[in-house]
């Protein structure tokens, strides 16, 4: 229920409308529960509201953190199963 | 899809999953980790992350899911809302086949000549209206945080066009009370312990509350807390930060899905819910018992869309069924499998309680997704 | 004059195509009937057995397995892109005998009309039903018609039945799938269900998807020819890839195990599913088909789908295994696993 999903602004319709795409599907949605919408951003939308931006500065550090992950961990894994 | 395609990498995961190992592996201890959230739950079944994990880390569902923890009582109104002459009730798909009292649902009565709409968003509910203004129409409001703001912005759009014809049937819940109740735990003896170490927080509700309000238990009940995106990145992501947090003592409240979660939330999304929406006193959750201060309802002014004052119907409460297990499921205290109905008599066809009725409930999931792990015990 | 001289008609005036109506005197059986037939129907289909004009249509029978399979249809809306009523009942009957290796012969075709139905409306099924059969090989060499009160039918509903011949050597059914059994499936999932969505009121979405609905006998005549050792072949419709793979297993005794990276869908396909809260596996094609052979001819089989312009897509997705419980189990984009299960009921009503 609580379901939501990044989408692109691909248009603004109105005061408080916009016209989303994900991945090619456009939908109408609201844009009042957001500040300054513009074409290109990405939001979080849900039951038809856009709920907040997506941090794009946010996003990069996070997928950054990720990239950081687990490289020792397999490369320990990988020598623990090497034959003698 | 931007957003969503990275964060159900097959190598991220891997990686991840390495890292889980590798940390929580010598420590010597278990971590019970509750998702709170019922998408959560969803995801971790459809994606099978608990193959990712360790054995010493137990995913514990919680009850984050509107429809699961809506009483029998409120949906049994809103059917009988829906059969009254002239009006039409808008509804999100979800409530659509949950079963109420006397094998009755919305689906039922729709069958039988009530006029039920599905609607996608609330501006649908207000277009219903405006269109059909010799009819009352009536919006079954069900969600948690997430869900509310744009409950609230369609009663101020119907004030605002002056429409006469629309109400709203209640029943918004909050996130934090409940995470409460599962803390405080009162019937502990009756349901069995419920030793959480830590929380996965809701995604879409944050980015509503924000991280802030988590701050309190985190400190009160020295529960660390990651709020965490949905997609399977994020909740692997989620579960190492617990991990890490709780290897070095730490009870903090941090936030994984910082592309959309903010320490404040959507300022302007909680001023809407506070303009239109005040606490109730009392409601009584499915399974998890009577919560104070745990639901909303309309503020006066807004009293003429408020379905429950426009409409005297009683609110009637009923029994559960005593060889269900959905209280202590719900509150993480048993597994589906340790339910003796879970896959015979209550299946998703035939839901005979809430943790099966949706398709986020913990039954639900682990039915459509999971069973097969029981076949090979 | 002589009156004999004069010639018949069957109505004093030809119907109004355009802006004409069907009303209760076109299914009585009588003139108007006739009229119907003669003037959308017959032209529409077009050929030398329904030209007869007789009740029921007679032919000679190759020698060999006969298949015969019916299907009706109430899709709406009845038009969508990429088809209509009509090309989809041509469609998926055509298909449901070409599941069996046989080719398709002659089709029947039964029309149940709301009373109002425009005849622009039932002259443009008409003619693409003709098109479709033609295009497919097939003939509609009989049919009927029956006309209903205003609010007892939803505007149109069709029926087909098909009958063809199965070649020699060729025994192709669901019960037949063995452990280690390779999996494939002929293209994109979930193409006609997303199409239809779109078109229904309170979705409103848009987008360039449009139905897959196509007569898929000449990819399986080129299948069957090449590999004659396909043990299944089944095109999942309704309820999707989900609920085809999931019959497989219970008639055939055995489970599956797929890979989720390995099965196809349109970005625009993924991206309705995921708004709507719907599983892809769980939506409904009409132009693809899953075909499951010994793992030793799956490359050989591939290669000659992907040959056909109804196969580009072609690829394996998965293998048969043993299972008492039949499960059908998916290894998941991230490493971990779950079931692919059948729906209860429709997650969405009139799709087909």
């Amino acid at each position: 229920m609580c379901h939501a999903l990044p989408v692109k602004i691909i248009a603004l319709t109105g005061p408080d409308t916009a016209k989303v795409s994900l991945g090619g599907i456009v939908k109408e949605i609201s844009v009042a529960l957001i500040d300054d919408p513009k074409i290109g951003d990405h939001v979080v939308l849900h039951v038809g509201y856009a709920l907040a931006k997506i941090d794009e500065a946010e996003a990069e550090r996070t997928l950054a953190l990720l990239a950081a992950e687990g490289g020792e961990a397999l490369a320990e894994f990988a020598a623990a199963e090497a034959p003698p | 899809m931007k957003h969503l395609d990275e964060y159900r990498d097959a190598e991220i995961a891997h990686r991840l999953a390495a890292a889980i190992h590798s940390e929580a592996a010598n420590s010597g201890r278990r971590y019970r980790l509750m998702e709170f959230c019922g998408g959560h739950t969803h995801a971790i079944f459809r994606y099978g992350i608990e193959d990712l994990l360790p054995a010493n880390i137990e995913m514990v569902h919680g009850p984050g899911c509107p429809v699961c923890v809506l009483p029998t009582g409120r949906l049994d109104m809103a059917i009988r809302l829906a059969k009254r002459v002239g009006v039409i009730l808008a509804s999100y798909a979800d409530m659509l086949r949950v079963p109420g009292s006397k094998g009755q649902s919305l689906m039922k009565a729709k069958a039988d000549g009530a006029d039920i709409r599905m609607v996608y968003s609330t501006l649908d509910a207000v277009k219903l209206a405006e269109a059909n203004p010799d009819r009352e129409v009536i919006f079954f409001a069900i969600g948690f945080e997430t869900t509310t703001p744009p409950t609230a912005l369609a009663i101020e759009t119907a004030a605002k066009k002056g429409l006469t014809n629309f109400s709203v049937f209640c029943n918004h819940v909050l996130t934090p009370s409940a995470i409460a109740a599962i803390l405080e735990a009162p019937a502990v003896r009756e349901l069995g312990t419920v030793e959480i170490d830590g929380f996965l927080g809701p995604a879409h509700v944050s980015v509503v509350i924000g991280s802030q309000p988590y701050e309190f238990f985190a400190e009160e009940y020295r529960k660390p807390v990651a709020i965490s995106g949905f997609e399977p990145i994020d909740i692997l992501q989620s579960i190492l930060m617990l991990v890490r947090q709780l290897n070095e003592g730490r009870a903090e409240v941090e936030n994984q899905y910082i592309r959309a979660v903010t320490r404040d939330g959507n300022v302007r999304a909680k001023q809407a819910v506070s303009r239109v929406f005040e606490l109730r006193r009392d409601f009584e959750w499915r399974g998890l018992g009577h919560i104070p201060y745990s639901a909303l309802r309309l503020k006066d002014e807004f009293a003429a869309f408020d379905a429950e004052r426009r409409f005297d119907e009683p609110y009637i409460p009923t029994e559960g069924i005593k060889a269900c297990e959905c209280p202590a499921i719900l509150r993480g205290a048993k597994k589906p499998t340790d339910c003796q109905l879970f896959g015979r008599a209550c299946t998703p066809e035939t839901p005979l309680g809430s943790c099966m009725v949706s398709s986020e409930g913990a039954c639900a999931a682990y039915y459509t997704y999971g069973r097969m792990r029981e076949a090979a015990q | 004059m002589n009156i004999t001289s004069r010639p018949t008609r069957l109505a004093a005036r030809r119907l109004d195509l355009a802006a004409g109506r069907v009303d209760l005197t076109h299914g009585a059986g009588g003139r108007a009937m006739q009229q119907l037939i003669e003037e959308i129907f017959r032209p529409a289909f077009d050929n030398p057995i329904l030209a007869r004009g007789d009740d029921q249509a007679a032919f000679d029978v190759a020698a060999g397995r006969m298949v015969m399979s019916t299907d009706c249809f109430v899709v709406s809306p009845l038009f969508f892109p990429g088809g209509d009523i009509g090309s989809l009942a041509v469609h998926g009957t055509v298909n449901d005998v070409a599941m069996s290796g046989a080719r398709p012969l002659y089709l029947s075709a039964g029309f149940v009309i709301e009373e109002g139905f425009p005849l622009a409306d039932l002259q443009r099924i008409a003619m693409s039903m003709g098109e479709a059969a033609r295009a497919a090989g097939v003939a509609v060499v009989t049919g009927d018609t029956k006309v209903v009160e205003r609010g007892k039918a939803d505007r149109l509903f069709v029926n087909t039945a098909g009958i063809g011949v199965v070649p020699a050597g060729v025994e192709i059914s669901g019960g037949r799938a063995r452990p280690g059994d390779a999996i494939l499936i002929s293209g994109t999932m979930g193409d006609h269900g997303v199409a239809i969505m779109a078109q229904r009121a309170g979705l409103e979405f848009e987008t360039t998807i449009v139905s897959d609905s196509a007569p898929l006998n000449g990819l399986v005549a080129d299948m069957v020819a090449a590999v004659p050792t396909i043990r299944v072949l089944r095109d999942p419709t309704r309820g999707g890839l989900a609920a085809t793979l999931n019959e497989i297993c219970h008639q055939s005794g055995v489970g599956m195990r797929l890979d989720e990276a390995a099965i196809p869908i349109k970005s625009e396909v993924l991206g309705a599913c995921e708004l709507l809260g719907l599983d892809a596996l769980n939506v409904a094609n009409e132009g693809k088909l899953t075909a499951i052979v010994p793992a030793t001819d799956a490359a050989r089989l591939l290669s000659v789908m992907r040959a056909h312009p109804l196969g580009r897509d072609a690829t394996m997705i998965g293998e048969v295994i043993a299972d008492p419980a039949r499960f059908v189990r998916m290894a998941t984009r991230i490493g971990g696993e779950r079931i692919v299960d059948w729906l209860a009921g429709e997650q969405l009503p009139r799709i087909c």
